[in-house]
């Protein structure tokens, strides 16, 4: 008989887990981001040394021009990424030998791993900025490693890359016309799909003092901008929703005492980051916090694409992982179907408690990816099912989960999303979970969800499933509220302009507000849901009035049809002196919608760089017990180094 | 090539920390990614959970900004950090409540149907399967041991036992396994 710790050890050695790229360079990440933190006090002050003034014009503050200064620091923070180290070398060569430089030059040698000091050109040695001593390293005198060489040599071209930026647009001030600013490449991503929307533009409160929108819970923009930044390029424009990036985050903010009153506003006003001479009006609210178990019974269909595009390691099976995740948050009396649709709908599963785990899980494993898409007859099939399963006073969903087109059944996207809204009516609601990035058809799921009073999110890996249907399960399959509008009344006499950040596929009409007629979105047990306006303060004038807005929220709840108003008058008590002294929440959410901003263009955000992104959020990091705000900061600096990396402008 | 530069297999680990101890970020990170692996590896076969493993290499990592200072050089580094990974991994476990242990069964099931794809699919589900039935302490004694290859000497300073618990507790685990497999075999017949 064989020793069974023989046995035991060939197991593991045959089994050895690998880490996945993408959680390494998270972490690692997320851990210099720790590092800078604890160290920065010491490198600003020998930075300071010296220093020059990065910027004279008179408007930035002298918070700003603090910000500025990670401006120069290593560019090189996600380390772990191939591709920065061969940002490297490219902009070495750069440096080197600029005439040779053309925008596509492809990185002449490719390093196999983090060692890539071998993969340097032979002339590196003769480099002039390279320093000998063998000394312990300090701040003032740098040690002597071409790794951190190399970073400054990056961080000098991306300097002046961005500082060419800066000059093309300083004239730019917020509030004024947009200026064609030279654009980074953002390469053509494959068949998705977004409907292109304009920033909501600034509004003339004496013209328009009401603004209306209905609260979204989507959250797909994020991870598409995140995915797309993980491959080393900026996302497209149209692709990033700001609103969608800031609600992303959870938010910690108080919730309400009871379940009466369904959430908690807060309202919090501070100078603009990037705009001492503007104000933020941040909005946050919570919803109530609960046992969800007093939530009744949830009956869901899981409606899953396996046609012949889904058969790739990111889409079907992970899809199938994920929904197993899902059972593990429901109840045992909850009811789970499975709908598929390639080519023909079919029923691979009908309805079955969850407490046969092992009867819905051998289901979804036998699922295979075949055939075309047939999206729509799987929709109609699937609201059958919910509907023959209806739970009266419970939870009635059908979860769609697809890589892309409904191109076959229903044509007009429109006729599936009035039917996707018929169906809301008689208590039926949808979810839409995307897979695979290529063929996200985001505008799409966008609609179909909002249709459906569900919320759409792009599912990248597990733990990112973890995310969506674990912790935010609760939230988006047991609402607390329905049709939440929001609505801000400006006073003219103190607010002279205003502007809401993102929510552009959200907008009301002013009339809207009252009709309960119409739809808007829903809020979930512990959602939050975070709204910013920019406003400029009108001239001090006669009237005394100390209104800034009033803030009305319109909800219904889940069983309702009529709606309860939430009425709260914004004052200077709810005024921050400085950026610094605001609420972490809220200075997080800003640093947020100021990223997205930039990614979208910039129109609006004057010379607010990634930099100051990466302060703003590092000092509102709190305890971030997920690492979704390290994450973050890790992002902007990947869309830092992918904005540097485009080409040129000509 | 060049003498000063900061190359993997360059520095020693010790090097590295009193360099990232003064303030050298380059040193940190390459601390860092030269250790994830192994952070992430220890933490997947204590958990016995994938998944989880990602976060709590990420925490490690994070963790290791300040801990660093707390490292004495008295032993290697990488005993060291076995020591630091297997008390996170031993912390995440005592704080996960009944929802994560849920949550962990069915990405760790996740995990096995994807294992059970490449290959060794009867291996692998072995083997989580015994993981799993094995004492926490017998657990991680025998991942150090089998998987991380210590001697049981450094086993015992990572776990801070002597050397002969070690070795003690390598004979209860093959008593375990023999016991499991019996049971196992009778259960089939």
């Amino acid at each position: 008989m064989s020793d069974e710790l023989e046995r035991l050890a060939s197991a593991l050695r045959a089994t050895t887990p690998r880490p996945a790229m993408a959680a390494r360079a998270r972490a690692v990440a997320a851990a210099t981001a720790a590092f800078d933190r604890r160290h920065q006090g010491i490198r600003e002050a020998a930075r300071h040394k010296g220093q020059v003034s990065p910027n004279s014009a008179s408007r930035l503050t002298s918070w700003v021009r603090r910000c500025t200064v990670p401006m120069s620091r290593p560019a090189l923070a996600l380390t772990g990424a191939a591709f920065l180290i061969v940002a490297g070398v490219v902009l070495r060569q750069l440096l080197l030998a600029p005439a040779a430089f053309s925008p596509g030059l492809p990185p002449v040698e490719r390093p196999a791993s983090a060692d890539s000091s071998a993969a340097l050109p032979p002339g590196a040695s003769t480099s002039p900025l390279r320093v000998e001593p063998a000394l312990p390293p300090t701040e003032v005198s740098p040690p002597p490693d071409m790794k951190r060489i190399r970073e400054a040599e990056v961080a000098a071209v991306m300097e002046r890359i961005a500082s060419q930026r800066r000059e093309e647009s300083l004239p730019l001030a917020v509030m004024t016309e947009p200026q064609p600013v030279a654009e980074p490449a953002r390469p053509d991503q494959g068949r998705d799909r977004f409907s292109h929307v304009d920033p909501n533009p600034v509004k003339v409160t004496a013209e328009e003092p009401v603004s209306t929108f209905s609260i979204d819970v989507g959250t797909a923009a994020y991870r598409f901008t995140r995915a797309a930044l993980h491959d080393g390029v900026l996302p497209r424009q149209e692709a990033v929703r700001v609103e969608e990036l800031i609600n992303y985050f959870p938010y910690d903010y108080a919730p309400p005492d009871s379940r009466e009153t369904p959430f908690a506003a807060h309202v919090s006003l501070m100078p603009a980051p990037w705009n001492a001479a503007n104000r933020l009006m941040h909005v946050g609210i919570q919803g109530y916090v609960g046992d969800r178990r007093a939530a009744a019974r949830a009956n869901l269909v899981f409606l899953i694409d396996t046609s012949g595009s889904m058969d790739e390691a990111d889409k079907l099976p992970l899809l199938i992982d994920s929904f197993k995740l899902l059972l593990s948050v429901l109840a045992p009396e909850d009811t789970v179907a499975i709908v598929t649709y390639a080519g023909r709908a079919g029923l691979a599963l009908a309805p079955t408690r969850v407490a046969e785990r092992g009867k819905i899980a051998a289901s979804l494993e036998h699922l295979d990816a075949v055939g075309s898409t047939a999206g729509a007859e799987g929709i109609r099939q699937a609201y059958l099912l919910a509907e023959q399963h209806f739970v009266a006073d419970g939870v009635n969903r059908v979860i769609l989960a697809t890589d892309g087109d409904f191109n076959v059944g229903i044509r007009d996207p429109a006729e599936l999303e009035s039917y996707i809204a018929r169906k809301r009516d008689g208590g039926v609601f949808l979810s839409v979970l995307g897979f695979g990035m290529g063929d996200d058809n985001d505008d799409l799921m966008q609609r179909l969800a909002q249709n459906g009073n569900g919320s759409a999110a792009y599912v990248g890996s597990l733990s990112e499933t973890r995310k969506v249907l674990v912790e935010e399960a609760a939230a988006t399959l047991f609402p607390i509220a329905k049709d939440v509008k929001i609505q801000v009344e400006f006073n003219p006499a103190l607010v002279s302009e205003y502007r809401l950040i993102g929510y552009e596929t959200r907008m009301l009409g002013r009339e809207d507000f009252r009709n309960d007629q119409v739809d808007a979105g829903e809020i979930g047990v512990g959602h939050t849901a975070t709204a910013i306006y920019e406003l400029t303060p009108a001239e001090p004038g006669t009237d005394f009035a100390d209104e800034y807005a009033y803030l009305k929220i319109r909800y219904k709840l889940p069983d309702g049809d009529t709606s309860t108003e939430i009425v709260r008058a914004v004052t200077p008590a709810d005024g921050f002196e400085s950026v610094d002294a605001a609420p972490r929440e809220a200075r997080f959410a800003a640093a947020v919608a100021a990223f997205g901003q930039l990614l979208r263009g910039g129109r609006y955000s004057a010379d607010f760089s990634y930099d100051d992104v990466m302060a703003l959020a590092q000092k509102a990091r709190g305890e971030d017990p997920f690492g979704y705000r390290s994450e973050f900061i890790g992002l902007v600096r990947l869309a830092r180094s992918a904005a540097a990396m485009a080409p040129l402008p000509r | 090539m060049h003498t000063g530069c900061l190359r993997m297999g360059e520095h020693t680990d010790e090097a590295l920390v009193r360099r990232a101890r003064a303030g050298d970020r380059a040193a940190f990170t390459l601390l860092i990614e030269r250790h994830y692996e192994r952070i992430y590896r220890v933490g997947a076969r204590v958990l016995n959970d994938v998944a989880a493993a990602e976060d709590l290499a990420q925490e490690v990592c994070v963790g290791l900004v300040t801990r660093l200072a707390s490292y004495r050089g008295a032993s290697r580094f990488t005993t060291w950090l076995h020591r630091v990974v297997v008390n996170a991994a031993l912390d995440a476990m005592r704080r996960d409540g009944a929802r994560q242990r849920n949550e962990r069964e069915f990405a760790e099931r996740a995990a096995l149907a994807r294992a059970d794809q490449v290959a060794g699919a009867e291996q692998s589900a072995w083997l989580r399967r015994t993981l799993r039935r094995l004492p926490e302490t017998l657990r991680v004694t025998v991942v150090l041991v089998l998987e991380e290859g210590l001697p049981h000497a450094e086993a015992g300073v990572v776990l801070g036992v002597s050397e002969a618990t070690v070795s003690w507790r390598m004979h209860q685990a093959r008593k375990h396994l023999r016991a499991l497999a019996t049971a196992d075999k009778e259960m089939v017949s």
